[in-house]
């Protein structure tokens, strides 16, 4: 009975110390709880029976109390990917901070937000949800397609749904086989789609030559299968350049090898530090920047803010918008940032690309939250209401305006089938000080990438027959 | 038929018909086999001073190379950040020997190699906590170091040099050539090796093996920035480059653990390898072989001369 007494009126912020006793959470201090015990003589006596009820309460799920609702954030921060890594993590948090502090959480229920690094590795990302499913996790968003790989399994059998805001297993699309996966807004494939058709747009993409180079690994390999489909299907021609992860800094023969196959474009699937130094090969080598288009992971500020003039004009792909002229953004400013309860190094950082992608993951959750609340009638939902919720998101421009993301992005509408959306992307364009957004939204390849997807999530499912899966008509 | 043309016809028919990539083919790998000699110069003279394979020294590339980057950006000049930059790797040999190889000298082999683990991890925690893990853009021309390329004209084609690594090739030789001076003239420089052939007989004859131990350290860490600042200019200064010092293992091997001239070898050696072996042979292995060339040659090595090229072969009565 003492755990009730624990959660009592003014106890909130004790309660959230307890259950996070080894990492700190934004807006607590954990010391206030002992520096109030040490003052009564009463605590003395009850430090013994309190010991026992930290260590009851540290294995106790947070959201049980209809006050909060957690949301882990997995983030790396160390690392070679920590570039990437880092901003995201910064605009999730934030935006979920701002809520707490400009509306007082998500209809009434503050959002405890508790990072765990991964540093980018699977098996500390699966460690990570480990440590943190049984503290009332809603959602989980790995920021890793290796870790999402590892816990769609696992999301369907603790019920908490895995949001792989466009990264992880493109099949995931397919709603049906994949109950408890989100990849909205679009997939890998469904971008390279995209890109493609933006090739195609400029002077044509058959009987061309497309070089793909990419990280050597789950993430860089997804999009192959498609690639390789559709240049059956559009009459061009692949060339591809692995570039192992020892080797991310260090690419100059994956770049000789581009220069003897000399494509006529060349597309990046790059993370990290390979950014920076595959753009500046491609300077070394003389290849036209604005041939070399990156996807949405390869077209950051820290990428290319190391690099300046010498890379103008070098294309990315992204599905959010850059700056500060948001209204959610100039609320994060003045609600956290401007009160010094941000990670930012600098204010300058907030609006950056990847910043305000790690800020729109957020403002999924977010929404999702607010959609199950409305559906269950909860204040502090589960995981199993968040995926109800996740489902039937209706992100529209007029919603998008009223979060203060006016063509911030396309349209985000859940469906129970669909959980990409088959979102649109765009190309921005280094200048050789920031990215400046150069096209409107381009469409994917819908109906050519649809059936791939469905045949590759029915392969998935194909030799797992306790796999969780659903019908939605 | 058509897989034996493709190893030992194709491959080198490509090479005649376009010898001007072949050139920039074989200057790309004697660029990168420079930068790799300069990692493994580093593990050289720490195994020379004490046997320790300093499994630290990657990260003491990052480590020095973020020092500058920060003291610039903090204010410094360029000169001051520099000098400030080689005063923090002087601390940290001075510290390293304090706290860490004072505490166990005459200890197995192991333990010194996992000391030095130890202090990788703690030089990157270090790292992190004062610099953050963002990338940083190396300070190239503020340090005076050459950009720009020069376009050779030859054989109906192009050879392109980047003035940067015409520079890092000859910084590395004037390092080689500095250090090879210093172990052979100055006092300190014989002492050195002295205490590599035997600690005690150096204790001996008046030789403080502590001081030793941190000038060689030190002078580590000044490869490590010089490293640092070289491939930093490549790409970008991010705690991935600890990674490619993984790299300078295979050139150890290869050039054998005590020897600067073979650092120097066993890197051109694995540089120009992998090069030429991405580009022509790469694509019957689906790409990639660079992350895997080097270290399968040093297996090869270690098969029939273990000692590497230029290591002391180690005859010991059983």
């Amino acid at each position: 009975m003492l755990g009730p007494r624990l959660r009592g009126d003014d106890s909130n912020e004790r309660k959230i110390c307890l259950n996070t006793i080894n990492v700190p959470v934004y807006g607590t201090r954990c010391s206030n709880l002992e520096e109030q015990m040490s003052k009564t003589i009463l605590s003395k006596a009850l430090i013994p029976s309190l010991a026992a009820v930290v260590g009851l309460a540290a294995f106790a799920p947070i959201a049980q109390a209809e006050d909060t609702m957690y949301m882990p954030s997995m983030s790396y921060r160390t690392g070679p990917f920590a570039g990437g890594g880092t901003p995201f993590a910064d605009g999730y948090a934030d935006y979920f901070n701002m809520l707490n502090e400009r509306d007082g959480g998500i209809g009434g229920v503050k959002i405890i937000v508790e990072e765990c690094e991964t540093g980018y590795n699977t098996q500390k990302g699966v460690e990570c949800y480990e440590a943190t499913k049984d503290k009332g996790a809603l959602a989980y968003s790995p920021l890793s397609t290796g870790i999402t790989l590892a816990l769609i399994p696992k999301s369907s059998v603790d019920e908490i749904p895995v949001l792989s805001m466009g990264y992880g297993l493109s099949a995931a699309a397919q709603g049906e086989q994949f109950p408890w996966t989100f990849v909205y807004p679009t997939t890998y494939w469904n971008q390279m789609s995209s890109i493609l058709k933006y090739i195609d747009s400029n002077g044509g993409i058959k009987g061309k030559k497309i070089g793909f180079i990419y990280l050597d690994v789950g993430y860089g390999k997804e999009p192959i299968p498609l690639l390789d489909s559709l240049s059956e299907k559009m009459g061009f021609e692949v060339a591809k350049f692995p570039v192992g992860g020892k080797e991310m800094q260090n690419q100059s023969a994956q770049w000789l090898n581009v220069r003897k196959e000399r494509p006529d474009w060349m597309i990046m699937w790059g993370w990290g530090a390979m950014n920076p130094a595959a753009v500046k090969e491609a300077v070394r080598n003389r290849y036209p920047l604005d041939r070399f288009i990156g996807n949405w992971w390869a077209g950051s500020h820290n990428d290319l803010k190391a690099i300046g003039k010498t890379g103008k004009g070098y294309l990315a792909a992204n599905f959010t918008g850059i700056g500060q002229e948001f209204g959610a953004v100039q609320d994060i400013l003045k609600h956290v940032v401007e009160k010094g309860n941000s990670k930012v190094a600098s204010a300058d950082d907030v609006g950056n690309v990847l910043y305000n992608r790690g800020m729109f993951n957020a403002v999924v959750l977010a929404e999702a939250i607010t959609v199950a609340q409305a559906m269950t009638g909860k204040t502090a939902i589960t995981g199993a209401d968040m995926r109800v919720g996740l489902e039937n998101i209706k992100l529209d421009q007029a919603r998008l305006k009223a979060l203060g993301l006016e063509n911030f992005t396309g349209d985000v509408i859940g469906d129970c089938a669909d959980h990409e959306g088959a979102g649109s992307i765009f190309l921005q364009q280094w200048n050789g000080e920031d990215w400046e957004r150069m096209t409107d939204l381009i469409e994917p390849m819908n109906d050519t990438v649809r059936p791939l997807l469905e045949e590759a999530a029915a392969e998935y499912v194909s030799d797992k027959p306790d796999f969780t899966s659903q019908r939605c008509r | 038929m058509e897989f034996l043309n493709s190893i030992f016809i194709a491959p080198f028919i490509d090479m005649g018909s376009a010898p001007d990539f072949l050139l920039q083919v074989v200057w790309e790998g004697f660029v990168s086999g420079v930068l790799y000699a300069l990692i493994a110069l580093g593990f050289v003279l720490i195994y020379k001073a004490s046997g320790v394979f300093n499994f630290a020294q990657g990260i003491m590339v990052v480590f020095s190379a973020l020092a500058l980057v920060s003291i610039h950006k903090a204010g410094a000049p360029a000169w001051l950040a520099v000098i400030l930059t080689l005063v923090i790797m002087a601390l940290l040999a001075v510290t390293i020997e304090r706290v860490v190889l004072r505490k166990l000298v005459n200890q197995h082999d192991a333990i010194l190699l996992m000391a030095t683990i130890g202090l990788t991890l703690v030089i990157k925690g270090v790292g992190e906590l004062v610099f953050g893990g963002e990338p940083q853009s190396m300070i190239t021309e503020e340090l005076g170091i050459p950009t720009g390329s020069t376009v050779w004209e030859v054989f109906d084609g192009i050879v392109i040099f980047q003035h940067i690594d015409i520079a890092a090739a000859v910084i590395a030789l004037l390092m080689v050539a500095g250090l090879g001076v210093f172990f052979s003239v100055t006092r300190i420089g014989r002492a050195l090796r002295a205490v590599a052939d035997d600690h005690q007989a150096a204790l001996s004859v008046g030789i403080s093996l502590n001081q030793i131990w941190a000038i060689v350290w030190f002078a580590s860490g000044v490869v490590a920035l010089v490293t640092g600042i070289m491939w930093g200019a490549r790409s970008d200064v991010s705690f991935a480059l600890e990674i490619i010092a993984l790299k300078a293992l295979a050139v150890l091997i290869l050039g054998g653990f005590t020897s600067i001239p073979g650092a120097i070898v066993g890197g051109l050696i694995v540089g120009i390898g992998e090069k030429l072996f991405e580009v022509y042979w790469g694509p019957l292995f689906g790409g990639g072989v660079e992350a895997w060339f080097a270290y399968v040659l040093a297996l090869i090595f270690l098969l029939f001369r273990p000692q590497g090229l230029f290591g002391e072969r180690i005859i010991e009565r059983v």
